[in-house]
Parts: structure tokens; sequence; C-alpha cells
């Protein structure tokens, strides 16, 4: 191929896609490389859940604008706002769900504490042992499996080039930008964006950067049809259960539960001793889920840096590589960052500022 | 921890466990049916145990006293819904007994054939069942599957079910042969390793032939006809690739159709195993890749029977013996089951041709109209399956996301091949292009309270809070 792009956007997912349209709208010729399914990574295949009472307070803003990007897509996406409830089972549960919460709410989500008792009217199913709940109306979820057929069509309309099945094997500096290979083929492009979630670390390593970037390996799962046991988002004060049930009976548990693999072995592995308990958790808040049977289980990777915030700006010493991920909470904030991720390639101002890869990174303390 | 766990006691299988057992090595032998002798071999109910013996039910007899002995420890009626390896051990979920979890140091998966059945309108109809399937009724309980029965789609299957309906009281419409009468011709060489099956396949001709059951060769069902339950089908010629000629449709009265066409390997335990599997159409499709003992491409994983290629009963006795001979080599034992090769190749090529009968031609894309159920579970038809390809979506899995086709409780194991047989027809990208969905657990379905026991919540292992 001896075709120039502007851009060649890495990795073909929420974030890939949303820059690559955002791109091609300010005028750049814009390519986008993805190694197995556009929107087929960790945008198609994690748990869907659009909740603020999960965001991290700092990136609630971007939140709050991505949720609205989700909204703006509708049913297309499978976008349902259901309303959410987080609950807590003891003392130090309810005193983290409190304490965060409120920040949460100070940060600009539509927050609020439940009476438990007022909970039995509205969930019924849910067991009757929580000692503490908090609410937003603005929770919902969208369908991930559909992530791939919406910004396929998108990018397909917007005229931008797509290959999918491009695993990049070698990127090699030129003088006027980088050609880009996988076996025998070769794109090149002035500028490049690594938007490929968790394989960002091996793809900028060919570029020479060593990002202390690590991979989650979240596990979820889908029950079969079932009676209707919840109508709103469940999450758990800790963070590790989430829980939504579809129009057609289904129900999707996630939470963060750990899987095994790495993301240079595969598509990583469901594990025996996370996905158990998972259950058993999800069991405990819906106690008639237990007769239930599970259908399906998978994981998908979630890369994230010591402190936990995205990589959103220039690769370190380089003015033509941007770099976009590990953005926690990154499906719901996806297609808003991805759009300033474009601004600030296209050189526009910026509704809100992104966040610096050359920082200085702090492990992020886990409670 | 057990040395070897064996999934699946049908005649590879088995022969595996009691072999690697005989050999000293703590064998545990798993299967989701209550006795030993899978599909082939399967056992009798007791309503009819005392019914006249036949070569089957005499090899299933006495491989199942071989697994009473005791020497082997088996799980029967249990099912195996997750496989994942550590290190130097495999962990396997399993319900429907007490253990929860069973650990071993070597796995060999004999999990055996599935059927392929390529939808067409009205097959989801009460009263169809698969040709496969009607044999297990045969075989234990010695049911037909209705007053008058069509028999139709490909392979020796057609003429033994054919036969067994007429043995069992039943009448036959007809029978319906995709392959012509050239194409037996063509494996007849192959056929001939194995005289006494080509006496029995004789023995069942013979019974169609004085029953004056009508076999119309080289023609398809083309639609299976009835409004609560199956009342006929209309079949038509087929041409060489097996695409319908819709000259000269028939309608044929009948209450039950038995169709398919042809078995794949049950590759899904060996695919979340994590083994390395390859597209090989002799074989009967995707198998995992294996030397000839069996062993995986995943140190500590073997595989054997049909599940590593279609290659019938006969063979699978001898390759569960070679399994169990990598076994001991590889524990480094000096064991060694004897092989009887000849009778081995001979089997192998019985096998081969019996298989070549049923290697999917393109024409298949024609049976598949646009308003048939191609997935039964989510209820999608070919056009939106179609539509999606058509759109962009060129993967298994791609497709399965944008559809919900194979997402239901089957888990794709039914509408798999369809899907691979329309992106084939509307890419022309070959099977190994097109590739398979991503292998995920469980292999069947698993009542959430079935896979632990009950949890007290302050033992639940949380692991650290997420990040402010």
């Amino acid at each position: 191929m001896t075709c120039t792009f502007d851009i060649a956007v890495i990795g073909g997912g929420i974030m890939g896609c949303g820059a690559a349209l955002q791109l091609a709208g300010g005028g750049m010729n814009t390519v986008i490389l993805e190694q197995g399914d556009i929107g087929g990574g960790a945008s198609g295949v994690n748990a869907g859940t659009l909740s603020m009472q999960i965001k991290r307070v700092k990136l609630m803003p971007y939140a709050i604008k991505g949720h609205a990007e989700w909204e703006s897509m509708g049913s297309s996406v499978g976008f349902k706002k259901t309303g959410g409830y987080t609950l807590a089972f003891n003392d130090r549960e309810a005193e983290l769900l409190n304490e965060r919460m409120n920040m949460k709410r100070e940060a600009g989500a539509n927050i609020t504490f439940i009476e438990p008792s007022k909970l039995e009217n509205i969930e019924p199913h849910l067991t009757k042992k929580i000692v503490a709940a908090s609410y937003c109306p603005d929770d919902g979820f969208a369908n991930s499996s559909l992530t791939g057929q919406y910004y396929r069509n998108r990018i397909e309309e917007a005229g931008i080039h797509f290959f999918e099945r491009y695993k990049v094997t070698g990127i090699r500096s030129t003088s006027e930008g980088y050609e880009i290979n996988s076996g025998g083929e070769t794109i090149s492009a002035r500028r490049i964006l690594l938007a490929c979630g968790g394989w960002m670390k091996t793809i900028a390593a060919m570029l020479g950067a060593d990002l202390p970037i690590r991979a989650r390996v979240n596990t979820v799962s889908v029950t079969e049809r079932a009676p209707k046991f919840i109508n709103s988002v469940i999450g758990h004060a800790t963070g590790l259960l989430t829980m939504k049930q579809k129009d057609n009976g289904t129900l999707l548990i996630g939470g963060g539960w750990q899987g095994k693999g790495k993301p240079e072995d595969g598509r990583g592995n469901v594990s025996i001793d996370s996905l158990i308990p998972n259950l058993q958790l999800a069991q405990f808040v819906v106690p008639e889920l237990s007769k239930i049977r599970i259908i399906r289980s998978w994981t998908g990777f979630e890369s994230n840096v010591p402190d936990f915030y995205p990589l959103a700006g220039k690769l370190p010493n380089n003015d033509n590589v941007f770099i976009l991920g590990c953005v926690r909470g990154g499906y719901t904030i996806g297609p808003y960052i991805s759009k300033l991720m474009g601004d600030y390639i296209l050189d526009k101002e910026l509704e809100l500022p992104l966040f610096d890869p050359s920082r200085k990174m702090e492990e992020g303390k886990l409670i | 921890m057990y040395d070897v766990i064996v999934i699946g006691a049908g005649p590879a299988g088995a022969t595996a466990a009691l072999e690697t057992s005989y050999g000293g090595l703590k064998t545990l032998l798993i299967d989701e049916q209550l006795e030993a002798g899978g599909q082939v071999w399967r056992a009798r109910s007791k309503s009819i145990i005392n019914a006249p013996k036949n070569n089957y039910s005499i090899a299933g007899d006495d491989l199942r006293s071989r697994v009473g002995a005791g020497l082997v420890n088996i799980l029967f009626g249990v099912r195996v819904w997750q496989i994942e390896k550590a290190n130097d051990h495999w962990t396997l979920g399993i319900q429907g007994c007490e253990e929860k979890q069973v650990k071993a140091k070597k796995l060999v998966i004999a999990t055996g054939a599935q059927e392929r059945v390529i939808p067409v309108p009205g097959w989801t109809l009460p009263g169809v069942f698969g040709l496969a399937g009607a044999t297990a009724l045969f075989k234990e309980h010695m049911i037909i599957p209705g007053r008058r029965t069509i028999v139709a789609g490909n392979g020796p299957l057609l003429f033994y079910v054919a036969s067994e309906v007429l043995r069992l009281g039943g009448q036959v419409s007809a029978v319906v042969s995709l392959n012509s009468r050239k194409d037996w011709l063509g494996v007849l060489p192959g056929m001939l390793r194995n005289p006494s099956l080509i006496i029995q396949g004789l023995s069942w001709m013979f019974s169609l032939y004085k029953n004056r059951v009508p076999i119309y060769w080289q023609h398809a069902v083309k639609s299976i006809a009835g409004k609560s339950s199956v009342e006929g089908a209309n079949i038509c010629a087929v041409d060489k690739n097996w695409s319908l000629i819709s000259q000269g449709e028939q309608y044929i009265k009948g209450e039950s159709v038995c169709y398919g066409q042809g078995l794949m390997p049950a590759i899904e335990a060996t695919r979340l195993a994590g083994a390395d599997h390859h597209f090989d159409e002799k074989l009967g499709g995707w198998v995992p890749t294996l030397d000839k003992y069996g062993r995986t491409s995943v140190s500590g994983l073997y595989a054997c029977g049909d599940n590593a290629g279609i290659l019938g009963a006969d063979a699978a006795p001898h390759r569960g013996g070679l399994t169990a001979n990598a076994i001991f080599e590889d524990t480094g034992m000096s064991n060694r089951v004897d092989i009887n090769q000849k009778a081995y190749d001979a089997s192998i090529k019985f096998g081969l041709a019996a298989t070549k009968l049923s290697i999917p031609r393109a024409g298949y894309e024609s049976f598949i109209s646009a308003e048939t159920e191609v997935c039964r579970c989510e209820g999608i038809s070919r056009a939106e399956i179609d539509y999606e390809i058509k759109n962009g979506s060129l993967s298994p899995d791609a497709i399965k996301s944008g559809t919900r086709c194979g997402m239901g409780p089957c888990g794709g194991r039914f509408c798999n091949e369809s899907v691979s047989i329309l992106t084939e027809y509307l890419t022309g990208k070959n099977r190994k292009e097109i590739g398979i969905t991503s292998a995920r657990p469980p292999l069947r379905p698993v009542c959430m309270d079935s896979v632990s026991n009950e949890l007290n919540y302050n033992d639940l292992p949380i692991p650290g809070v997420s990040p402010l």
C-alpha cells in the first residue's frame, strides 16, 4: 500500500473508532487498524454498565459527558437508563458507601441514599440483608455486543478506511512518518494514535516506549432467560458486583473478578477460583438466582497504569504518536474522551483537559 | 489428585481409562450418561434389558462389565462445565454429584461426535429428529420416532435408521439420500476394509427393498410441512453440489422426519482446554491438532475418539489404547497397550470412507431459505445473518455479537455450522479463513447453586476495593 494517511489509529474499539470519527470529521485522512473485529475486544465483551456510582471522583465530569453520548446512541447500542442501586451488607461496607457516594455526589453525580426498607417495594427480589443503599437515576447500561456493529456502521458512513484482522507486527519511523507492518502488508501514516486497550504496552514498545501498563482480566457471565428479578442496575459497595437484567430476561453478572491470561497470549480465560465467588455474590444479592443457569462466562482485558488514571495525550518524547487508553470506566467514558482526543490531535481547544502520559504516576491505593 | 481424568466413556475414552488404570495410574472416568458406552454402544433402559442382543449391545455390555469391575473410578451422570490448567495439573468444574471440582495431572478428552443438521423450513417442528438422535431412541428404548417416518440426509446412518424403524415395527415413507449411487460406489473400496459392516449394510438395504421403501438418490428435503407437528415433507432433486433443483418437487407424507447430514467432532472441550485446532473436512470439520497418539498442542492434554476426527466406533478403542500409551510414555512408564495396527488401519479406511459421504458441499446454502430459523435458541433467521454478514461482520464472533445467533443455551452447537456455511457462500472465504467462535465456559449450562456450596457472606474472598 502506497497511500499515506494523515493518521493511523491502531485499535478499532470505542476509543479508536471514536477518535477516528472526530479526526475524519476534522479533515484528516484516517485509517483504523484492528487486530480482530471492530469493537470485538474489551469494547464488545464488557458488562455494558453505565453507572455513575462506580466512576472515579476525578473522572466524574468525563463520565457524565460519556453517559450523554451513550444516551444519544440510543437503541442502536441497546441503551437503557434504568437507575441503579449500590448495596452494602455490613457496617464496613456501609461506611465505605457513605463516604464514597458523598464524594461522587459532590463531583456532580446525581446520587442519593435510600433506606433499605424502601428498596423492598422497588426491587422485591433482592435479599433482605441490605444494610445501606445508594441510588442514581442516571445509571443504566448498553449492550456491549452491539459496539462492533454500531461503530462499523459509523466509520463506514464517515468514509474512514479500516482493516480488520490487521495485527500490527512492527512499526518503522520514516522521514514522512511511520510504516506500520502486519505480516507482509505495510500502511504508512504521518501520525499514529495508539488506542489498543490491553495491547497498548506491546505496540508502544514497538515505538521504543516502555509504559507502566498492566492488564486486568475482568470476568462477565450471562444467565439463561429468567423471570423478572431486577429492574435496575445493581452494584456492590466494594465494586465487586454489577448486575442487570435485559428485556429478554437474561442477567449479566460482572464486578471485575479476575480471570487469567495476558493480552499477548490471546483473549484470556475464566478462572474457576474467581468465577465462583462472583456467582456466589450474585446469588447472595438475588437469592432466586440459585436455580437459574449460567450459559456463558468470558473475560475482557482492562488496562491501567499505577495511578489508575487515563493515558490520553502524546507518547512521551514523541510529537506524532498519541496514546489513548487505560481509562478507568472506559466503556462509559470512551465515546466522550475519544472525541477530546481527536480534538487534541486536531489542535482544537479542549472542553476538558486530557491526561498527560508523561506525568509521574504514583501507585493508586486499593483500600 | 488423579493421575488421569478421561471425559467421555464411549469406546475411545473408556478404553483409554481402563488401560491407564490397568497400568496402575489412578484414573477417573466421567460421563454425562449414567452408564458407559457413549452414543454408539449406548446402554439399554431397564424396560428393554431382555431384548435380543445385537453387535452394539454386546460390545457395549462387554465395555460396561470391564468399567464396572471397579479398577477405574467413575463419575457417571456428571457433567463437566469448566476445564482449566494451572501449572502442572488440570482442574475440572463438575455438576451432578457431591464433588464440585476434580483435579488430575493428565486429561483425556473423548467427547465423541455431534450431529450436523442443516436447517430447512420446518426443521424445528415437533417430530423432527436428528439421525443420530433417532439411533439413541432405538438403542436405549427401542422406541421409533413415529408411525410413518421420512429418513433424509446423507451417509450410512440413513440406511441404519430406516432399517431400524422397520425392524421395530414402524413404516418408512421414503429414504431421501443426498448421496448418489455413484457417491456410494466411490467409497466402497474403503468400506470393504470392514466386511462385517458391509454385510450389515446389505441387510439394511435388503430390509428396505423387502418393505418396498422408495429410495430417492441425490434428493433433499426442501421443507418439512405441518401445523403443530410434522405431517410430511417436500423433497426435490439436488445437483452435484447438493444445490436444490426446484423443478419436480414431491410431497411425501409422514409423522416424523429423521434428518441429518453426518457427524462433526465435538470439540468444545478441547477448545476450552486451549488446544490448537485445524479444519479437515475428511475428518468431519474442525479437529484438535494431534500426533498419532492423540497428544494435543497442550502438554498433559490428549484427545481420542470421534472428537479427534470422525472415524467411527471400530477405530475408537484403538485410538483410546494409543492415547493410554502416550500417557504411559509421558509419565515415564514402560507399559504399552498392544495395538493391532492392521485392524486399526482398516478401521481408519472404513471410517474415512463413511465420513466422506457427509463432507459438506456448497449447495447446503440453498437449503436454508431466508425465513428459516438458523438459531433456534434465539430465533434468528437466515435473513438476519445474511444482513449482518453483508453489513461487514465477517468472523463468527462478530456475527454472534451483532445478531445474538449462538448466544442461547446451546452455545452455538447447532447454528455455528450454518453460520459458517452462509459466511462461506456470501464471502467466498474458506472455513479455515472464516475461523471459529471463541471457546467459552460453561461447556453446558450450569445451575448457579450447583457450582459451589452455600456462601457464608463473611467468607467471600473480597480482593482490594476499586480505587476512589
